[in-house]
């Protein structure tokens, strides 16, 4: 048992405990009452906590009655105390303060008093509805969460749930705390009930939904995932879900048929690039990569083309451009990123687009360790003439230095880098001719 | 370079008696299962443990193997086996399965449970469900006071976010309570006390509660420290939430400093950010709060003068030489260990940094701050979205822009499912809003500036209670001027900046009730230099570094009790749901 500064106090402060005075006369009689009533002090509160031990019991049960306390000890010091109600029957004769320490009699507030102390009481005797509520109010006012929490679980235990469903209604504050509560230990059944009683749709879903999360087997998941469609979710919400279950499902195809191809070991790519990890409950633009790196060529109409997933989830074009990019670059596959940004217009003309950005196209490339010549063309589509700049000087994309140079008519700068380039090289020859050009009228 | 504390700084109190007490606490309650004991540890609890009271103190109370909490099922040979976990309900049922897995082999043993900081008595209701009540021991650990610095304390509770914040749970109010009741009685009474936040109002009012039902404690003590504030995390998701750029913040940020402790990973070696008695380890002490900008230049410098001093030796006789090698030559081998660990830790760092793009992210966290460039902002953030470098990362961008844009702009469709109960979560918790009509930007500027119509400390506060947390930032911010940015670390203060304004002002009403100002003529005017920041939910180092620095510059001197140190990503990660 932890002795805490707090139980001392009690023990020295609460009634049952005279105090000592020195006014007394004589020392020796005086020490005499003073170390019986020590001893006997302490005995008492020895066994006040053994009484815990016993009131433990009634957590669960019964009001459990006082335990005597040994007759001969006791009367002893009596005798000699100065309690004026001598008794041989101590529990009789004491004035009713001294029984406070029993369960039977205490307040609300008394009870949540002990409860933050982390004292164990028997909250039995809170039988009435009303009782029941003013202990809630108390805890509620103390707001230790610890306490709130403890009573709940006593009015959980001794209401229906009809009534303590009706009765948090209008208590937010311990609402909220069962709710936790029920969380915490798992009582998913009451949790959904709570929630349905109070006409909280979306929780209700979403509670319904988190169980997903517990559910390791992928075949069940999908099914369990079924059910979570159509519960009353928010609508952005419910195309969620929808797409959840489809990507598993989807998933769940894809997973097989590879697995399948790889251990057959006829298919190149799989053969090239062994699958580091299933693709079972990735999230969708892992998917979309992973289609992207092994199934890229494939036609709308199976499961794993990349088209077909774009179609299916409603890919946004940046996103689909992005990982594609990301994927294929990784597979070092310049034409197909070349086909990802090439369209015809209507003359029969070839362009290169991008949504999303070419500094970013050049990013990407670069970290995939693209040759010069590559990057040098998408540096060259980069529209910002800074950036381009800062890109292709970064990446020594020496040509579209010296044009954009030369473009700018900055001849300070296009001498800078002339010392950059390796001598004698193509560059510097490019270089010096347009450096040597009349043609061009320089700003610097 | 560092903070060099004016010579008219305020003293400390001496804070690492905490540190004795609590590990006097632990000895008490291992001895109380004599002989020897396996001790079993959650994992939460090994770091602060270890500061506590490491494993050779342990064995020298008969701990005699130690091991971890976790799902896998435990087996342990000995005869008396001790749990030292947090109060929460996997914890019972781990310790229950155990005792039943004897009971069912026919086994009895002894079996101790030592809650830290407290029990709960859920704890108490599912051991007597799993029929185990009787056969285990219960005891409380009440540490909840870690020092991590000279003016850092830690109650080590980083779930205190998740609990009240997105659950609304006051499990922690008591405990909060308590660790304010030990301060005041080790170096109280606290003579002023102002607080923002719900929160704040309710664990002040159990702490005066706890003050009351042991009356006499403090009763005519010197007060040390002069005033005290408490903060709700959600009185300023914002400062949180931004990029941190100076040195310790970006060293949390990137590995991640437990319990004052950190390693650089594959990159070899660790350090400590900081140590007992504020002996922090040297050079770590003089870059810790400065600007990353500043930081590499320093450390080169730095480097230069060891190799300086370590090519002193070249011209030195026997009798230099021996004297260079019992007197310098480990203390400047000390510091070369210290000085690569920090710059590997830059170079980490400055690489992380470039594949993030470091610096259009701070750009636009400024633009987010200051109400520019909204539209670029927006189309950044999407884009970050789109390029999946990081979730977490485009979370909190998505979070920052809905504080500051007052709702959400943003469609996060890009994300797909996976992160639905997540966006609920920051939803519920008040980091992600939508934006309800009406609330355009200037409208609520001008309900804004109808309250606050001048900078008393008093209408800051109503300003803040009387309207809605979520929204306003931009309002607020402007009002108050509290974008501010200083020379050295370029950082945004937040409503922090409004503090050392406010302690010179009568104390803040906000519900909470004054403090007694019991002895205020008792309280020396260098106590009333000393200010304890209370943070319930956490804060960063940026926080921490910006009020060193404010306090350095106006004549104050900061403590900071914080429930946990945080950073964007685990306010983040605290909001995920993960497994259920």
């Amino acid at each position: 048992m932890n002795r805490t500064k707090v139980d001392e106090e009690e023990y020295w402060n609460s009634s049952k405990f005279k105090a000592f005075t020195f006014d007394d006369e004589d020392d020796e009689l005086s020490q005499l009452k003073e170390s019986k009533r020590a001893v006997n002090s302490l005995r008492d509160f020895v066994d006040d906590e053994d009484d815990d031990d016993l009131e433990r019991v009634s957590w669960s049960g019964e009001p459990v009655g006082r335990r005597t306390r040994p007759g001969s000890f006791q009367s002893l010091s009596d005798a000699l105390s100065d309690i004026p109600a001598k008794s041989y029957a101590p529990e009789l004769g004491r004035p009713k303060g001294e029984y406070r320490d029993y369960s039977n009699d205490w307040s609300p507030s008394d009870t949540v008093r002990r409860l933050r102390k982390g004292k164990v009481c028997s909250l039995e005797r809170f039988r009435s509805l009303q009782d029941k509520l003013q202990l809630l109010e108390e805890a509620v006012s103390m707001h230790d969460g610890n306490v709130i929490t403890a009573v709940l679980i006593f009015l959980k235990r001794t209401l229906s749930k009809e009534i303590l469903f009706r009765e948090l209604e209008v208590r937010q504050v311990a609402l909220r705390h069962l709710i936790h509560f029920l969380k915490e230990i798992g009582d998913q059944k009451l949790l959904l009930d709570l929630f349905r009683f109070l006409d909280r749709t979306e929780e209700l879903a979403l509670s319904h939904y988190r169980e997903h999360l517990n559910i390791q087997d992928p075949e069940k998941r999908k099914e369990f995932l079924k059910t979570c469609i159509g519960l009353p979710f928010s609508a952005e919400d419910s195309a969620h879900i929808q797409d959840h279950y489809t990507l598993l499902e989807r998933q769940i195809i894809i997973e097989a048929n590879d697995r399948h191809l790889e251990s057959a070991g006829q298919t190149e790519i799989f053969r090239k690039h062994p699958r580091k990890a299933s693709i079972l409950n990735m999230p969708l633009v892992t998917t979309l990569f992973y289609s992207c790196f092994y199934h890229y060529t494939e036609a709308e109409g199976t499961f794993s083309s990349p088209v077909n997933l774009k179609k299916t989830f409603k890919i946004p074009d940046k996103q689909y451009v992005l990982t594609a990019l990301a994927a294929r670059a990784k597979l070092r596959a310049w034409n197909d990123v070349d086909a990802l940004f090439t369209t015809k217009n209507w003359l029969g003309y070839t362009k290169k687009r991008a949504p999303i950005g070419f500094h970013r196209v050049v990013e990407i490339l670069h970290k995939n360790s693209a040759p010069v010549q590559v990057l040098q063309e998408y540096v060259n589509l980069v529209e910002d003439v800074d950036t381009k700049l800062n890109l292709a000087t970064k990446f020594k994309c020496h040509d579209v230095v010296i044009d954009t140079c030369r473009d700018l008519k900055d001849r300070q700068q296009l001498l800078a880098y002339r010392s950059k380039v390796d001598k004698g090289s193509a560059e510097e020859e490019k270089i010096d001719a347009i450096l040597n050009s009349s043609q061009i009228r320089w700003k610097n | 370079m560092a903070f060099p504390h004016r010579p008219d700084a305020p003293e400390l109190p001496d804070f690492s008696m905490l540190k004795r007490l609590a590990r006097d606490q632990l000895i008490y309650l291992l001895e109380q299962l004599p002989g020897k004991k396996d001790l079993f540890i959650e994992a939460d609890l090994m770091s602060p443990l270890d500061r506590i009271a490491n494993v050779s103190i342990l064995k020298q109370h008969e701990v005699d193997k130690l091991y971890k909490v976790e799902n896998k099922p435990a087996v342990s040979s000995s005869e008396q086996l001790c749990f030292l976990v947090r109060p929460r309900i996997k914890n019972m049922r781990y310790v229950a399965s155990l005792v039943n897995a004897d009971k069912l082999a026919g086994r009895t043993r002894k079996y101790k449970v030592i809650f830290s900081p407290q029990k709960f008595h859920a704890c108490e209701m599912v051991l007597e469900e799993e029929g185990v009540y009787g056969d285990v021991s219960c005891d409380e650990w009440a540490f909840s006071l870690l020092p991590l610095d000279v003016d850092l304390l830690s109650m080590e509770l980083p779930e205190f976010f998740r609990d009240y914040f997105l659950e609304g749970d006051q499990r922690w109010i008591n405990t909060v309570a308590q660790a304010l009741h030990l301060l005041s009685t080790l170096y109280g009474p606290f003579p002023n006390c102002y607080g923002i936040g719900r929160c704040t109002k309710m664990s002040y009012e159990l702490w005066r509660k706890l003050e009351e039902e042991e009356d006499g404690e403090t009763k005519g003590r010197r007060p040390e420290i002069g005033h005290v504030f408490l903060l709700d995390r959600d009185v300023d998701f914002v400062t949180a939430l931004c990029s941190q750029v100076v040195y310790e913040g970006l060293v949390d940020d990137t590995f991640r400093v437990k319990c004052g402790k950190w390693h650089l990973g594959e990159a070899g070696g660790g350090a400590r950010s900081s140590a007992p008695g504020g002996l922090s380890q040297g050079v770590f002490n003089e870059i810790r709060n400065e600007h990353f900008s500043n930081v590499f230049g320093f450390l080169s410098q730095k480097a230069r003068n060891l190799q300086a001093q370590y090519d002193r030796r070249r011209g030195m006789d026997i009798k230099q030489m021996k004297n260079f090698v019992s007197q310098e030559l480990k203390g400047l081998k000390q510091e070369h260990r210290l000085l690569s660990v920090h710059i590997g830790a830059c170079e980490s760092i400055m690489k992380k940094k470039t594949k993030q793009d470091f610096q259009e992210l701070i750009k636009t966290e400024h633009a987010l701050l200051e109400g520019f460039n909204i539209r670029e902002s927006t189309s950044y953030i999407e884009e970050h979205i789109d390029r999946q470098v990081s979730p977490i990362e485009s979370l909190r961008l998505m979070c920052l822009l809905s504080i500051t844009e007052n709702g959400e702009p943003l469609q996060p469709k890009t994300y797909g499912p996976e992160h639905l109960l997540t966006f609920s979560n920051l939803r519920r918790a008040g980091l992600l809003t939508e934006q309800a009509p009406g609330d355009t930007l200037t409208a609520v500027e001008s309900k804004v500036s109808k309250l606050v119509t001048d900078k008393a400390a008093g209408k800051i506060t109503d300003a803040f209670s009387s309207l809605a947390k979520r929204s306003n930032f931009r309002a607020i911010s402007k009002k108050l001027n509290l974008v501010r940015r200083f020379r050295m670390d370029g950082e945004a203060v937040g409503v922090l900046g409004a503090l050392p304004r406010a302690c010179r002002h009568r104390r803040a009403g906000s519900g909470s009730t004054p403090a007694d100002v019991t002895k205020e003529d008792k309280a020396s005017s260098e106590s009333l230099r000393l200010i304890m920041v209370v943070f319930l939910g956490g804060c960063t180092f940026s926080e921490i570094s910006a009020l060193r620095f404010l306090g350095r510059e106006k004549g104050y001197r900061f403590i900071f009790l914080t429930t946990a140190v945080t950073n964007s990503a685990r306010l983040m990660e605290a909001m995920s749901e993960v497994k259920a």
